[in-house]
């Protein structure tokens, strides 16, 4: 059954829009004022959750058990005492090749997922995904991740190998530059298998509950390393598995669309810049349908914005060998959209997405048509049916 | 008693501690910090991070002046100190 309303996280606050007769009608529904950067229902209680930016005051989770109508602050989520990680180089020094420790604090909350068996991940940066056995009463740093040797291994224990493969993203709440979670995948057949994709980083997977992992970056090419088929260094904007057929994945990254229909083993370079499609941050999956996914791309990393002021979203049906551009009620004048990671969801034949110029579009037919539901909303971040 | 004194801001989140005189016993600004989290549950994550350094858009103020050590709240303060916490003006 198709869920009637769809959860906004965005830079001034939390929106619900629901289905009224035969209107969609956002309404402001908690935290004025504060950056909502992911809003998302936990399936197995209800609960809505929401990772919040609070500026002067800290990122903090929040979440409502009525729909939204009241909200408090949940349990919140700390790194503990002796978590450290090395800083990646910092591109505002001249030559840093200092190997810089620092204390981790929670810099930004920026995904929350749920598990089929209960348990809630919430991705962060500095780079640690926290874990809820308890429903969301209290939350711990994984551990094996955190310690990775792709991130100089265990530094409570000791200085490790000095060396870090996880980049920064300016994504911070205070424009720190560190690495961040902000893609966080349960497989709905085994929720022991999680895969995480961090900026920048790459893809990991755990297939033991969160106990070990390993890189899934095989076929990922690079632009912007010596070597394009590196391990590590990669910069997956977002990662989505389909959930009636999650060996099928997808992956809207730095550097193009890439697609794994064997799991992640291996990645496949689905782009087709003539057609626009390669640069973007979202992409939903089909989720009965594997092969079938959508992006919002733009123009380039280096302009981050609709294509020739004409807004469109591109599907799939064949695992990206080819992309209708999908047009039909989107702005194609003047249009600068820009589609953040998690603003884009899918929800059988309904599609929405939301931009950070504040206008959320709403399509029931598959992306074949679309309607403006709002113009005037303050740049949006997340956008989740639920 | 020190006298504490609140942006409205912080009264937004914790009601607990609007509308009524906060006087605390406490001889720092780290004291202070942790007898409002005892009236109010959660209060010290939004001034202070996890590693208890005040956060970087958050001014304490001992009388007239700013704190000194953001990092281990260490100023003293006394019986007749007024301590005034607020978000920093950062520009805009």
């Amino acid at each position: 059954m198709q869920t009637t309303s769809i959860l906004l996280g965005t830079r001034k606050g939390t929106f619900i829009v629901r289905r009224s007769e035969d209107r969609w009608v956002p309404q402001l529904s908690g935290h004025a004022g504060a950056g909502s950067n992911f809003v998302a229902r936990d399936p197995n209680t209800g609960t809505l959750w929401a990772a919040l930016g609070h500026g002067h005051w800290g990122a903090k989770l929040s979440r409502s058990t009525d729909d939204g109508a009241t909200w408090e602050d949940a349990a919140q989520i700390k790194y503990p005492e002796g978590a450290r990680y090395i800083a990646p180089p910092d591109p505002t020094i001249e030559d840093d090749t200092r190997v810089r420790y620092l204390d981790a604090t929670v810099l930004k909350l920026w995904i929350l997922a749920f598990g089929g068996d209960g348990r809630i991940y919430v991705g962060t940066i500095p780079g640690g995904l926290f874990v809820s056995r308890d429903g969301g009463e209290s939350f711990e740093l994984n551990l094996p991740l955190w310690n990775h040797e792709s991130r100089g291994g265990d530094l409570f224990a000791g200085d490790g190998s000095g060396r870090t493969a996880w980049f920064g993203t300016p994504a911070s709440e205070g424009g720190e530059f560190a690495p961040g979670i902000h893609s966080i995948v349960v497989d709905p057949r085994r929720p022991e298998r999680i895969l995480v994709a961090i900026s920048t980083a790459g893809v990991l997977e755990s297939t033991d509950g969160g106990q070990s992992w390993r890189s899934r970056n095989k076929g990922l090419m690079m632009d912007y390393l010596p070597d394009p088929d590196a391990e590590w260094g990669h910069d997956p904007h977002y990662v989505e598995l389909c959930a009636g057929d999650p060996d099928h994945m997808w992956q809207q990254n730095h550097c193009g669309v890439f697609y794994s229909s064997d799991g992640a083993a291996t990645w496949s370079k689905v782009s087709q810049p003539e057609q626009g499609v390669h640069f973007g941050f979202p992409v939903a999956v089909d989720p009965r349908e594997g092969r079938t996914a959508w992006v919002v791309p733009g123009k380039a990393d280096a302009q981050r914005m609709a294509i020739d002021g004409g807004l469109f979203v591109a599907r799939t049906t064949d695992g990206g060998r080819s992309w209708q551009a999908q047009r039909q009620g989107l702005p194609q004048q003047n249009a600068y959209d820009v589609v953040y990671r998690h603003a884009l969801a899918c929800d059988g034949d309904r599609l929405a997405f939301g931009s950070t110029t504040g206008n959320l579009y709403i399509s029931e037919d598959r992306g074949e048509h679309w309607q403006t539901v709002a113009n005037n909303l303050p740049p949006i971040y997340s956008v989740r049916f639920g | 008693m020190t006298k504490v004194e609140l942006t409205t801001h912080l009264h937004a989140f914790f009601p607990v501690l609007a509308g009524r005189e906060l006087l605390v016993e406490a001889s720092t600004v780290a004291e202070v910090i942790d007898r409002l989290e005892a009236m109010a549950p959660g209060f010290a994550f939004y001034v202070c991070d996890e590693r208890g350094r005040l956060r970087r858009h958050v001014n304490v103020f001992v009388g007239d002046e700013m704190i000194a050590d953001r990092r281990r709240l260490s100023d003293p303060v006394g019986p007749d100190s007024r301590v005034f916490i607020a978000q920093a003006l950062s520009g805009g």
